[in-house]
């Protein structure tokens, strides 16, 4: 093209003729030839694409968004950038392994992947009620733990995305405390594969439940700063009031659940309509607001910290209460038969474990040997289990077929359905709404394309 | 429906010196279930039939298993008893769809799954559509529950059920010129072999399983 040869022209704004249309090639930087450009134009209307690569698209996610002027006529998203195909992974696996993918969906929320695919594969084992109270209990702990670090990170890149620095300096200093409860406890920050069919990988170590204690004051008091930057801030709020509107009505036909949904309002939360692991012990409120906007989301999210925090605490209580029970059922045709200590490099292998195995009982290695290799079977069937993710109704479509794997695993990814309401939330708006809005959505792609 | 295993590790001819060589297991999946249902299902049932007079017809089975109610529906039927289900019986959300891929299902191979949640009576039920493999159409459900419309382009893309009157019925998570679809069971999972120490690994797919 002769217009790359013409040295005044930015190099990093290319343009070229198609079908279409001019198609301008624009990585940043030169948005002053790409004006002069455009204006000799004489479309109005202009298709952008925003992603797979863009900081404030939460991951890979792409957005094709036609324009007139500053106004957004239509928002079209693109997603399967992170697909991993999870779901046909783990029907070549046994049910035990397949923890240690589903783990790695949802990045952000990795206990909850774990716990609703395990509800799922007690269901269809038939001991829901045989799962021990004190690994229930640590589940709802990891939970509600998990729910504080996914919310801190929505709040600090949502905050970001719209120009404030210091709400995520201040968020992910929080989660790094959560962070590290989760290395305490499982060994690993994050996909730690520590919910299993029946319980969980490792009772928690000597001191757990006094760090526990200690990070929910340091977080109740840390909490307040980011109030105090938000909470009411003009500019934040001109940025995020009656932004993002999607009512009861939409949210219902499009399937939305989570905060987006209780922003319209409505009090949807799993945990106190359908308990699971025995939410229905605990004392916590559901957080709701009426605005069916940004700003609405962003508040509930706030306060649903303050409430994980209680739920915490209950744990905590209850934890010490159940000291030296069981972590597991007791079923040994199910139940992992190892479980793991913390050594100078981490959680690993328990010595102790295999120093008998090898040395001392050789029925505990054959039985130890059947389980791992072998795993158990579980009768034919399907089940439907769900929770209630940060993101909304996570659930899980297992379908057994009596074998030692799973016969067809399928995720309800909260994110893919509420990702679908960004049409309506931006069609309307001025294209610099849309960053909030998807914000306020929270999706994570590793979720939505699984 | 059910699937016959031979054998521990479904060996076929030779090779197989376990012992079990000669094992036959068949997963057999739940059964039609008999009235009472137990639970809200008897009144789920109930306010079904008097709502939609051709319950008997459009029903081809119901199965209560693990305390959840599953509706077989003949596809036909499908957007009619989904409205009824919608208004009368305020089953205001679809959770999605889900396809199986049962291929010892002769005629039915494919199977759609949808999870309903209702708000207003906090009950859960789950509709399942079967069709074959060789004409594998279900009528959308979009016009229904808006919100199926990512969840029906993701069971065709990997499954290729397809949803007639979907309004966009692309793949979503494959590339648009993949072929095949890539979750039904006579899609392999491909993989490489991979060398550790001198050793040879086989991909998953191809390594040796417990049946």
């Amino acid at each position: 093209m002769s217009k790359s040869t013409d040295p005044r022209l930015d190099p990093y704004a290319s343009s070229r003729e198609t079908t279409e249309g001019t198609v301008f090639s624009v990585t940043g930087g030169d948005w002053d030839s790409l004006v002069t450009e455009i204006g000799q134009a004489k479309e109005e209307r202009v298709v952008v694409n925003m992603g797979p690569q863009h900081p404030s698209t939460h991951g890979v996610l792409r957005l094709v968004l036609e324009l007139e002027g500053e106004t957004v006529t239509e928002v079209r998203s693109g997603i399967g950038y992170l697909h991993t195909g999870i779901e046909k992974n783990v029907e070549f696996r046994n049910w035990t392994q397949a923890v240690t993918f589903v783990t790695r969906m949802d990045y952000l929320a990795p206990i909850f992947n774990e716990t609703v695919y395990c509800l799922g594969v007690e269901k269809l084992l038939g001991i829901t009620n045989d799962v021990p109270e004190r690994a229930s209990v640590i589940r709802v702990m990891m939970m509600e733990f998990n729910r504080i670090s996914s919310h801190m990170v929505a709040l600090g890149t949502g905050a970001l995305e719209l120009g404030a620095l210091t709400p995520m300096i201040f968020c992910f200093r929080e989660r790094e405390k959560v962070l590290d409860i989760f290395e305490l406890i499982s060994g690993l920050r994050m996909n730690m594969a520590y919910v299993r069919p029946g319980g969980v990988a490792v009772d928690l170590p000597a001191g757990a439940i006094q760090k526990v204690r200690e990070t929910v004051k340091d977080l109740r008091q840390n909490f307040k700063d980011n109030e105090k930057l938000l909470v009411g801030n003009s500019i934040w709020m001109k940025r995020t009031e009656g932004i993002g509107y999607l009512d009861l009505a939409g949210a219902t036909t499009l399937g939305i659940t989570g905060p987006v949904m209780r922003s319209t309002g409505l009090p949807l939360d799993l945990r106190k309509m359908q308990p699971y692991s025995g939410y229905e012990n605990y004392e916590f409120d559901v957080i709701t607001a009426d605005t069916c906007d940004v700003y609405g989301r962003f508040l509930i999210r706030i306060n649903e910290l303050e409430q994980s925090l209680r739920i915490i605490e209950q744990c905590a209580d209850k934890l010490e209460q159940l000291a030296g029970a069981p972590v597991m059922v007791a079923d040994k045709k199910i139940a992992w038969p190892a479980q793991l200590t913390l050594g100078a490099d981490g959680m690993g292998n328990s010595l102790a474990y295999i120093r008998e195995i090898m040395g001392t009982s050789m029925e505990a290695l054959i039985h130890h040997f059947k389980l791992v290799t072998e795993g158990f079977r579980v009768p034919a069937g399907q089940v439907y289990s769900a929770i209630e993710s940060p993101r909304g109704e996570l659930g899980a479509h297992l379908v057994s077929d009596g074998g030692t794997r799973p016969f067809r695993v399928h995720f309800r990814e909260p994110s893919f359905n509420n990702l679908q309401a960004t049409s309506a939330m931006c069609e309307g708006s001025m294209v610099a709404d849309i960053i909030g809005a998807v914000a306020s959505i929270d999706p994570v792609m590793g979720g939505v394309d699984r | 429906m059910s699937e016959t295993n031979n054998g521990a590790f479904g060996a076929e001819g030779t090779g197989d010196t376990s012992g079990y060589g000669g094992l036959v297991r068949s997963g057999l999946m739940p059964g039609s279930a008999q009235r009472p249902y137990g639970s809200y299902f008897d009144s789920v049932a109930d306010d079904l039939e008097r709502a939609y007079p051709d319950f008997a017809d459009a029903i081809e089975r119901v199965v209560v298993d693990r305390g959840e109610l599953t509706l077989h529906i003949k596809r036909e039927r499908l957007v009619e008893v989904a409205k009824i289900l919608r208004d009368t019986l305020k089953f205001e959300m679809c959770m999605g769809v889900s396809g199986v891929n049962y291929p010892a299902d002769t005629d039915r191979e494919l199977h759609a799954v949808y999870p309903l949640l209702s708000i207003t009576k906090n009950q859960r039920i789950r509709l399942e559509v079967s069709v074959a493999d060789a004409d594998p159409h279900i009528p959308s459900l979009v016009e229904v529950w808006a919100g199926n419309n990512w969840n029906e382009r993701e069971t065709f893309d990997m499954f290729g059920i397809i949803f007639d009157g979907h309004p966009g019925l692309t793949r979503i998570l494959m590339p648009d010129d993949w072929e095949g679809h890539p979750q039904r069971k006579d899609y392999s999972l491909g993989g490489i072999p991979i060398e550790y120490k001198g050793a040879t690994i086989p991909p998953p797919n191809e390594r040796r399983t417990y049946k």
